[in-house]
């Protein structure tokens, strides 16, 4: 289980924190989506559960343990803009090895086509760049996947194409989901719950 | 896919490290005919045989300056090098050891940026003595702060990027990752950085040894022939400065437009705009 106990995190100090006593639990297979407006700290809240952000207060546990400092996070984000997470002077191919071995069926599941890897970011389309990271997030040791808003540069045909193939891949290997957005049907389509950030948060109205 | 404004760069580019490898080697092959002193061709003006005219010991000015300035070029090498060397250990090191040694750092950048520069030069090389070390030491020392300044602030945005992050995450480590995503990104500046450094570390070469703190009278540098034909020029001879003077400018122009056409190759970005809509 991915827990999240009481988070809580500010940008600046002695300001009001973006995030209040934050609290969460996902299940293994599990897919909860948040939804809540743009600025109320979705993406915050996902950093913090995938440990690229320290919370100030509470902690973050991964089937009972602490998320790792080093080597691979058994939490992994995909980012909203994959123009910014994949490196421009590498090929597609390497940046796909980034995530260790790499698996043809996965490709095969979201349709990487073999040319696509000898190319270099800029000549891939956002979407196409976007599966890349989605199978780069998948590697074996991933137990837990967060979305921070992936699809909402596709269009609805490719939308559906990426959500099926993985909700395909997460049913099989029981991996759990935290989805962000501020589409809530699209959330409510792909995820087995679906909460508003505020009543996660113990001050919750005020928000 | 390349276009034709990068098929002109690598041509410019090769040609003018092509002529400068040419004068550098000249340069050390007439070492020999740069001293040979013949009473009976002196003053010489322009002719034939002397391309650039002979001065009142019967020394070819030809020769001569062709043997300074592969002089100048060879310091200019060793000294950039060394001077780039130092950018990249430093910006390196402000970036990614903590705030301490980035205040340091940028604290040394700062001051030494902040003393005029010849003035810093001269008295580096008049505290070594003067001659081949004192120069070399006095340019290696001061050409490095502009260079350590675009590595750091390259090394800093890398390392917050999305991208290099996210391999942490992936289970990279520190040096792995920094290996695989911030060298691709360096090596270019620093190639470039390292060129452009060139033209500087040639001319405060030849400044500081024409204003006499540097390289002895008895070598033929071309900062040495142009302050020994400041005094003739007043009797009509012309081309005892005048040669060395364009050749001089040349080849500092020359450093400094290869560095620049480099500079097109290797960051295709701004280059191939309009190729992938």
């Amino acid at each position: 289980m991915l827990e999240a106990d009481n988070l809580i995190f500010s940008y600046r100090r002695r300001e009001l924190p973006v995030l209040d006593r934050v609290s969460l639990q996902v299940k293994p297979g599990e897919r909860v989506g948040i939804f809540s407006p743009s600025g109320s700290g979705k993406t915050t809240l996902l950093k913090l559960l995938s440990g690229y952000l320290l919370p100030q207060g509470g902690k973050v546990l991964a089937d009972g343990k602490p998320l790792p400092r080093s080597g691979f996070c058994p939490v992994q984000m995909v980012w909203q803009h994959p123009e910014r997470a994949v490196n421009s002077r590498l090929t597609m191919g390497k940046i796909l090895a980034e995530g260790g071995k790499t698996d043809p069926r996965l490709e095969a599941l979201f349709g990487i086509e073999v040319d696509w890897k000898r190319r270099y970011p800029e000549e891939l389309s956002g979407g196409e760049l976007q599966r890349f990271c989605i199978v780069r997030a998948l590697g074996e040791g991933t137990r837990y996947l967060l979305a921070d808003e992936i699809t909402a540069m596709l269009d609805m045909i490719t939308q559906a194409q990426v959500w099926n193939a993985l909700l395909e891949e997460m049913e099989r290997r029981q991996i759990g989901l935290v989805a962000v957005s501020h589409s809530r049907e699209l959330l409510e389509q792909v995820c087995t719950r679906v909460v508003g950030l505020e009543e996660l948060s113990y001050s919750g109205v005020k928000r | 896919m390349k276009n034709n404004k990068q098929r002109q760069a690598a041509v410019f580019f090769s040609a003018a490290l092509l002529f400068l490898a040419m004068v550098t080697a000249a340069g050390v092959l007439c070492r020999e005919a740069a001293l040979e002193t013949d009473f009976s061709r002196k003053n010489l003006a322009p002719c034939r045989e002397y391309w650039f005219g002979t001065d009142c010991m019967g020394r070819d000015m030809f020769a001569r300056t062709l043997a300074g300035l592969s002089m100048s070029i060879r310091i200019g090498l060793c000294t950039a090098g060394v001077s780039a060397c130092l950018a990249l250990l430093l910006g390196v090191a402000a970036a990614v050891m903590g705030k301490a040694a980035d205040r340091v750092i940028s604290f040394l950048i700062d001051t030494i940026m902040g003393i005029p520069h010849l003035l810093l030069l001269i008295l580096i090389s008049y505290a070594l003595g003067k001659g081949f070390l004192g120069v070399a030491a006095g340019v290696a020392l001061t050409h490095w702060p502009s260079l350590t300044r675009v590595i750091r602030g390259e090394v800093l945005q890398l390392k917050n990027s999305e991208f290099y992050q996210i391999s942490r995450k992936l289970g990279w480590g520190r040096g792995q990752a920094a290996a695989r995503h911030m060298l691709p990104h360096l090596v270019p500046q620093f190639t470039v950085g390292l060129i452009l450094m060139f033209p500087h570390a040639i001319l405060h070469e030849s400044s500081i040894t024409f204003l006499g703190f540097g390289l002895s009278a008895k070598q033929p540098a071309i900062g040495v022939i142009l302050s020994e034909s400041m005094r003739y020029l007043i009797t009509g001879q012309w081309w005892l400065a005048l040669f060395p003077g364009i050749m001089l400018v040349i080849t500092v122009l020359l450093f400094d437009r290869a560095g620049n056409a480099l500079r097109g190759l290797l960051e295709p970005m701004e280059n191939r705009e309009g190729v992938y809509g």
